[in-house]
């Protein structure tokens, strides 16, 4: 995975509360077995207008001064609904690097981290503000999400608050599972003790 | 001070905990579905990764098989024939536990976990799945991860998770014949908003929640996720300990008393703290149905629609007008499955309203058991013969229509009434306008072809 330090570019200002990620991609788009090629059915149910994949104008990421959106913004409650990573996967198979929202879903935000796009929470005032900055002159007005110092630059600066843990695996592009590995002693002795304390779940099913 | 349920269960399982407040904990079994567990397990074999102990970790198939009677195709779902395929492989190569349509224990992933005694009260389980946070009602740390962290679980064991703020809900008040768990969550994300877990593990707690058989309790924590919360779960007392005993992968006869004593023990002490203590009167409770595209979309299905700022959307997709009544609205489709409302007691109390009675011409019923066995077990009572002879359609075990994912569907525009849990758009198919409701409300919607109230025909 590619470290994230600063990123800037075209804000998508959906600003939608409750944004699910069966809206984020449909079900029905989730074809492969693979996390690549899933750009085509991103948001595919608001995106396009009909069966046959026209577009819908309506729906501002297919205005041509949206189309190389990379900053997705949202309301509150971003991402909630079905835990599939899918979701995350077409974001960042269509480019997206980070989202901005007032509030996340846990999943989604922890699957974000994963998948090296970076979650902003930020105050709804705040998003509202730049998403009118944004709306003004899309591809001009282009926002910065800069993850080193922990803010956002769009109408001003914006600073925002992010774990350290989840900004230091976006920063290092780290694999969560390679990290814990470092652990394996830790976990060894730990699955011994716990043998000793609850021999019956290791025992149970076992004829 | 004391400590709570979430905490003590969480203690136990911390292999390390690092200076934000987060833990690396100790996943003790995993469960997969064909879904997203295909994807987990072909992702692993591709990097090489090794699964640290296959022994528990648990497979089925069950989101896109097709249901109808005898399957007749694999799968339903255009191109999802791959998942099925992929799923048989993996599991294959890497020597895990698939309970495959040819299997007895096949079912929905979060019904045959508490079924074959995989789900265990105490212990940590996660499935890449967001309605993990069912098993919650036997006393489990369950919750739902996105692939990258199954593969985590797989290759560690161990999964690192957030402190997370903690939310009782004390459910108090006489509870009327007719008020369902599902009435109450529904009820409960109505009034506080889909949102209003986020971040918190949510226990549900008091008289109400002690009385309730187990299967209730599963059917409340299965929509933790749909508020929002990281999980939800209840302690276990002696009636979970009589549910689990027995069952296949429960504890063997001779370790029965030492698992117990330390679940008794699994309980919120009298002075532990919670960031948010709630108490709710579930007497002022009504059947409760949703009309919108989000579980707190939802109103007492005796109730005028809300209005307010930003229905408009939610409106349009339903077809509905604030201010006019949701009882009566004709219906098209009536589905009785899913991890919410599919297990044995479920599908008694909906037969118990269908018996003599027909569905009319023009609304389409289908109950999916949610698993072989309750297929089985349901067969060997005659409920089949109930649902049948009422117009339902009896489906083989699976998720079925509880989401749509290309293959069966309503057509759009369809209204359905469905015991399931996401009444989002596009949910059952593209259009479906979906009525999340308790399976005593779908089955007497059906047959009386409008949304309808049970304190019609029960006390
Ligand atoms: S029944 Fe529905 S909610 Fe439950 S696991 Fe299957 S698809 Fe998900």
């Amino acid at each position: 995975m590619k470290g994230f330090t600063a990123h800037t570019g075209v804000a998508l200002p959906l600003m939608t509360d409750n944004m699910n990620t069966d809206v984020i991609i449909p079900s029905r788009e989730m074809k492969r077995v693979s996390k690549v090629g899933l750009a085509d059915g991103l948001f595919a149910n608001i995106r396009y207008a009909d069966g046959k994949r026209q577009p819908d104008p309506a729906f501002l990421l297919n205005r041509a001064e949206y189309a190389d959106a990379s900053v997705l913004m949202l309301g509150r409650n971003a991402g909630c609904g079905s835990s599939r990573e899918h979701a995350v996967w077409a974001l960042a198979d269509y480019g997206f690097r980070a989202v901005l929202a007032e509030s996340f879903a846990t999943i989604f935000h922890d699957n974000c981290v994963a998948n090296g796009i970076v979650p902003v929470a930020l105050p709804r005032a705040t998003l509202d503000r730049i998403a009118d900055w944004v709306m003004d002159n899309p591809s001009e007005r282009q926002v910065t999400v800069d993850l080193s110092a922990g803010h956002v630059e769009a109408d001003g600066a914006h600073v925002f608050e992010i774990a350290p843990l989840a900004q230091r695996m976006l920063i290092e592009g780290l694999s969560p599972i390679d990290l814990t590995l470092e652990d394996r002693p830790l976990i060894d002795a730990f699955t011994e003790a716990d043998r000793a304390r609850r021999g019956w779940l290791y025992r149970a099913g076992q004829g | 001070m004391g400590q709570t349920l979430y905490q003590k269960i969480r203690a136990a399982h911390e292999v390390r905990r690092f200076e934000d407040g987060s833990s690396l904990v100790y996943i003790d079994r995993i469960m997969l579905h064909e879904r997203t567990g295909s994807i987990a397990l072909s992702n692993m074999i591709d990097e090489g990764r090794g699964i640290m102990t296959p022994e528990m970790v648990f497979s089925t198939i069950d989101h896109i098989v097709d249901t109808r009677p005898g399957r007749p195709d694999g799968t339903r779902m255009p191109g999802g024939q791959v998942f099925l395929d992929e799923m048989r492989r993996t599991t294959g190569q890497l020597g895990l536990r698939l309970f495959g349509t040819d299997d007895p224990r096949q079912g929905i992933v979060h019904v045959i976990a508490p079924e074959q005694g995989i789900a265990l009260p105490g212990i940590t389980m996660v499935c890449p799945d967001s309605h993990t946070c069912t098993l919650g009602g036997l006393g489990a740390l369950a919750w739902g991860i996105g692939s990258t962290d199954c593969e985590h679980a797989l290759a560690a064991r161990t999964l690192r998770i957030a402190g997370h703020r903690q939310m009782r809900i004390r459910l108090e008040g006489r509870r009327p014949g007719w008020l369902t768990a599902k009435d109450i969550i529904i009820h409960l994300i109505c009034r506080f908003g889909a949102g209003f877990g986020a971040g918190h593990v949510i226990e549900f707690a008091g008289p109400v929640v002690e009385a309730m058989e187990v299967e209730e309790r599963l059917t409340l924590c299965n929509m933790g996720v749909e508020f929002a919360a990281f999980t939800a779960l209840v302690a276990p007392d002696r009636k979970t300990l009589d549910y689990v005993q027995g069952r296949a992968f429960a504890p063997r006869a001779e370790d029965v008393p030492e698992a117990e004593a330390q679940w008794l023990a699994l309980t919120s002490d009298a002075d532990a703290a919670f960031d948010r203590d709630i108490v709710v009167d579930v007497s002022e409770i009504a059947p409760t149905v949703s009309w919108g595209t989000s579980p707190e979309h939802a109103t007492p299905v005796d109730g005028l629609l809300p209005g307010g700022p930003g229905l408009e959307a939610a409106y349009r997709y339903a077809g509905l007008e604030p201010g006019t009544p949701i009882l009566g609205q004709p219906i098209d489709g009536a589905f009785i499955g899913s991890c919410t409302n599919s297990r044995l007691s479920d599908l008694r109390c909906a037969a118990a309203l269908l018996r003599g009675r027909k569905v009319p011409d023009g609304v389409r019923a289908v109950c999916a058991p949610g698993s072989t066995a309750v297929k089985l077990a349901a067969e060997a009572e005659g409920l089949d013969a109930v649902f049948r002879e009422a117009g339902f359609e009896w489906h083989e075990a699976g998720c079925a229509f509880c989401f749509y994912a290309g293959g069966e569907t309503f057509p759009p525009g369809a209204r359905v009434v469905s015991s399931t849990n996401r009444n989002f758009e596009g949910r059952q198919g593209p259009g479906v306008r979906t009525h999340i409701a308790s399976p005593e409300t779908v089955a007497w919607s059906a047959v009386n072809g409008r949304i309808s109230d049970v304190r019609e025909v029960l006390s």
